[in-house]
């Protein structure tokens, strides 16, 4: 027995030198970082879409908040969201029910942390990344799954099993078509799948993003991502017109203003994935490494605006499908699609 | 056993011997779930319930309830005078009011044996397609949301507003005309009024190639709609489905020309009809007959006569004893009054046939075995507005 305030081991744990400038101080500011890009993506992506929205449907969208063209819309929404009472239904699952939206987040949040913003700006670097890109993305499934069971409302258990069959299912054209990209470069590394890119030269001369030669699989993610976001014509989970809300249909105020948030932030992140991937993250082509440092954030995010006005092009475009043809387009199309692309690419790749 | 009284086990054992005795495999069972679909619910159109039993997304059955929107009407017009009930008809199929004050104000002037001068039934007609294309343009959008497309709305209500905003410029309301007298009408045209149809109808022929490639063209709208929810022509006739939707089902029935009344036996238009009975052939109904009802409006604009827009009527209406039964082709199907008069300034009874009514009869058998996905598109397919369905 020692006395007490003394700790056993005092000794050691002061002799460790504790990286304050290598690991520390980085840590934290990445952290930020991260927790602010998160809204602030939904907002911004928010703000497009409701925008980008009202001009296809021949309207003006927000006009008012902030006096330019409504730019605080979203701002006065998530205000508005969060003075809003938390109900919680007598019949639900209350810790369940509270716990659901937080999943979502922040899974949205963990895909966040993989996208290289430049050359040298990465949260984390490690070699699997982008096999975790897709497995942090999948936690937010549990929580769509919580909260439809939770609800204690018929509409959200139906939405919720929607999703999760959906969710489930678009997974693994997302993950077949990703595939043939680790193929070609070789590495689950982002940073390596990017400058792989840099380097893929067609006639030896004019440097091209992977979107070129893996145009099947670009298209497949693009459908699969779409499906994974719960988007029209793949918004079933939601079905306004069939289940109310779907599983959303029973949250309120703060708890809505989480899943909102991670609607427009996954698309962000699906997005960004989708430019790392497929179009070169923050590269481009002919310009020096020193300058990519500086202008490498914006070319990645403005490739991410171009992925985000496809899917929302798509999203005001069509109809749902039913949940059967869902189930069919992804096991009759997509998966032997994707499947017959890995073999060509594992062809190829052995011929070159 | 801790924790479970001798009474739950009892009931547990007795649960399983019933189902041993009925053959149903207990852990394979998915208990049947009754789903209420409406009042409130963002695709019933107003008030009103369906309550299913479904089996997962599988509907076993269902049963409408309506009754929600009763407003009392055939009894209230027993209070009215005649030129009052006007006002109350045009609230029937609130989406085409004007289309309303139709059969009521031909029943009620064949009583009388009044006709109306030619430029008057060629102002009705003009107003009833008017009102046509106003209610089928809100389907052709409305029935987008409801399979999910959320565009198509706001192009077709664009051009709606058109319409509506015609129909405001003669009668002073949008929705409401009451704008029929017993014998004519309130008021002629309004100056300009012909100008600004022809404008206003190309813009409604443009929404309709529109909507024709961005809903009825989309492979997925298709997939959604072609083979679901097939009326055939024996059990729609039976059901007293009429409209569009009986003519998507290849019954070639349209009052406008089979009984003919105000200006259509002198105007040049088509019946369209379709052999395939579901959802698409619906939708698809409606769209060429908002080109057949431009067709109707730019024929009659051009043959529009000149003369009194009132014929001589008495100071106090009054109607002889009799009874007719006066019907139309409303927007939504078929539309009749049964007049009856005592004679005096008030029906003794008027019976209101309302298309809708007729129309939502026939969704139990309709929507027995669809999936839930199916039952909203073949509900919105029918396309009934509820006034019109409680009066």
């Amino acid at each position: 027995m020692t006395t007490a305030g003394v700790a056993p081991h005092a000794g050691s744990v002061l002799a460790y030198d504790i990286p304050w400038v290598d690991f520390v101080i980085p840590l934290v500011v990445k952290m930020l970082v991260i927790a602010l890009l998160v809204p602030l993506s939904a907002l911004v992506l928010g703000y497009l879409f409701l925008k980008l929205l009202a001009h296809m449907q021949s309207r003006l969208g927000p006009m008012e908040a902030g006096g330019f063209h409504g730019w605080a819309q979203l701002i006065a929404d998530g205000l508005k969201f969060m003075q809003k009472e938390d109900v919680i239904p007598e019949a639900a699952d209350k810790p369940a029910f509270a716990m659901a939206p937080a999943f979502v987040l922040v899974s949205v949040v963990l895909v966040m942390i993989t996208i290289p913003f430049g050359p040298s700006l990465n949260v984390i670097d490690i070699d699997a990344q982008v096999f975790m890109a897709l497995a942090v993305a999948s936690i937010g499934t549990i929580g769509v799954l919580l909260a439809g069971w939770s609800s204690a409302n018929k509409y959200s258990l139906m939405g919720g099993f929607r999703a999760a069959g959906q969710l489930m299912a678009y997974e693994l054209p997302l993950l077949l078509s990703i595939v043939a990209v680790v193929m070609m470069a070789q590495t689950m590394n982002m940073q390596g799948i990017i400058s792989a890119q840099g380097g893929f030269e067609l006639f030896g001369t004019i440097p091209i993003p992977y979107v070129v030669p893996q145009f099947v699989a670009f298209a497949v993610f693009i459908v699969a991502a779409q499906a994974e976001l719960s988007q029209a014509p793949f918004d079933m989970p939601f079905a306004e017109s069939e289940l109310v809300s779907g599983y959303a249909t029973e949250y309120t105020g703060f708890r809505y203003l989480f899943f909102f948030i991670a609607e427009f932030a996954s698309n962000f992140t699906m997005a960004a994935i989708g430019a790392v991937l497929f179009l070169g993250g923050w590269w481009l082509p002919w310009v020096p490494d020193g300058v990519l440092e500086v202008i490498g954030p914006f070319v990645l995010v403005a490739k991410i605006l171009f992925l985000v006005f496809v899917f929302l092009w798509m999203r005001s475009t069509y109809p749902r499908l039913r949940e059967d043809q869902l189930q069919r387009f992804a096991w009759k199309w997509l998966i032997p699609i994707s499947l017959v692309n890995i073999g060509i690419t594992g062809v190829l790749k052995v011929v070159w | 056993m801790a924790g479970i009284t001798s009474a739950e086990v009892s009931a547990q054992a007795r649960v399983a011997a019933h189902m041993a005795d009925v053959g149903v495999a207990v852990e394979l069972e998915t208990p049947e779930m009754t789903l209420n679909i409406g009042p409130q619910h963002p695709s019933t159109h107003g008030v009103f319930r369906l309550v299913a039993r479904v089996e997962g997304e599988k509907i076993e059955d269902v049963e409408p309830v309506i009754g929600y929107m009763h407003r009392g009407y055939e009894k209230l017009c027993e209070v009215r005078t005649y030129p009052q009930i006007t006002t109350l008809v045009n609230r029937i199929d609130w989406l085409s009011g004007y289309a309303n004050e139709i059969p009521f104000i031909l029943a009620a002037e064949r009583l009388m044996g009044i006709e109306a001068p030619p430029r008057v039934q060629y102002i009705r007609t003009i107003l009833t397609e008017m009102a046509r294309i106003a209610t089928f343009l809100a389907f052709l959008g409305v029935y987008g949301i409801e399979i999910g497309a959320i565009t198509p709305i706001f192009h077709a209500f664009r051009d709606r507003e058109r319409v509506l905003d015609l129909i405001e410029s003669v009668t002073g309301g949008r929705f409401h005309p009451n704008f029929n007298r017993v014998g004519g009408l309130l008021d002629d045209l309004p100056a300009g009024f012909l100008a600004e149809t022809a404008v206003a109808m190309d813009a409604v022929k443009r929404v309709c190639d529109d909507l024709e490639d961005l809903i009825l063209g989309n492979d997925i709208f298709r997939e959604r709609t072609v083979g679901v929810g097939v009326i055939p022509l024996e059990r729609g006739l039976a059901c007293g489905v009429s409209g569009a939707n009986i003519r998507a089902s290849g019954c070639t029935v349209d009052i406008r020309r089979d009984e003919p009344y105000l200006a259509y036996p002198e105007l040049d238009f088509d019946v369209v009809t379709d052999t395939r009975g579901d959802c698409f052939a619906r939708a698809w109904c409606r769209l060429q007959e908002t080109r057949e009802a431009v067709r109707i409006i730019e024929g009659a604009c051009k043959a529009l006569p000149a003369g009194p827009f009132m014929a001589k009527v008495p100071k106090v209406i009054q109607v002889p004893p009799g009874e007719v039964y006066q019907r139309a082709e409303g927007p939504l199907g078929e539309m009749g009054f049964y007049l009856v008069s005592r004679g005096g300034r008030i029906p003794y009874r008027v019976k209101i046939r309302t298309p809708s009514f007729s129309n939502v009869s026939i969704l139990p058998w309709l929507l027995e075995g669809t999936y839930m996905a199916d039952l909203i598109a073949i509900v919105g397919s029918l396309y009934f507005i509820l006034g019109d369905v409680d009066r």
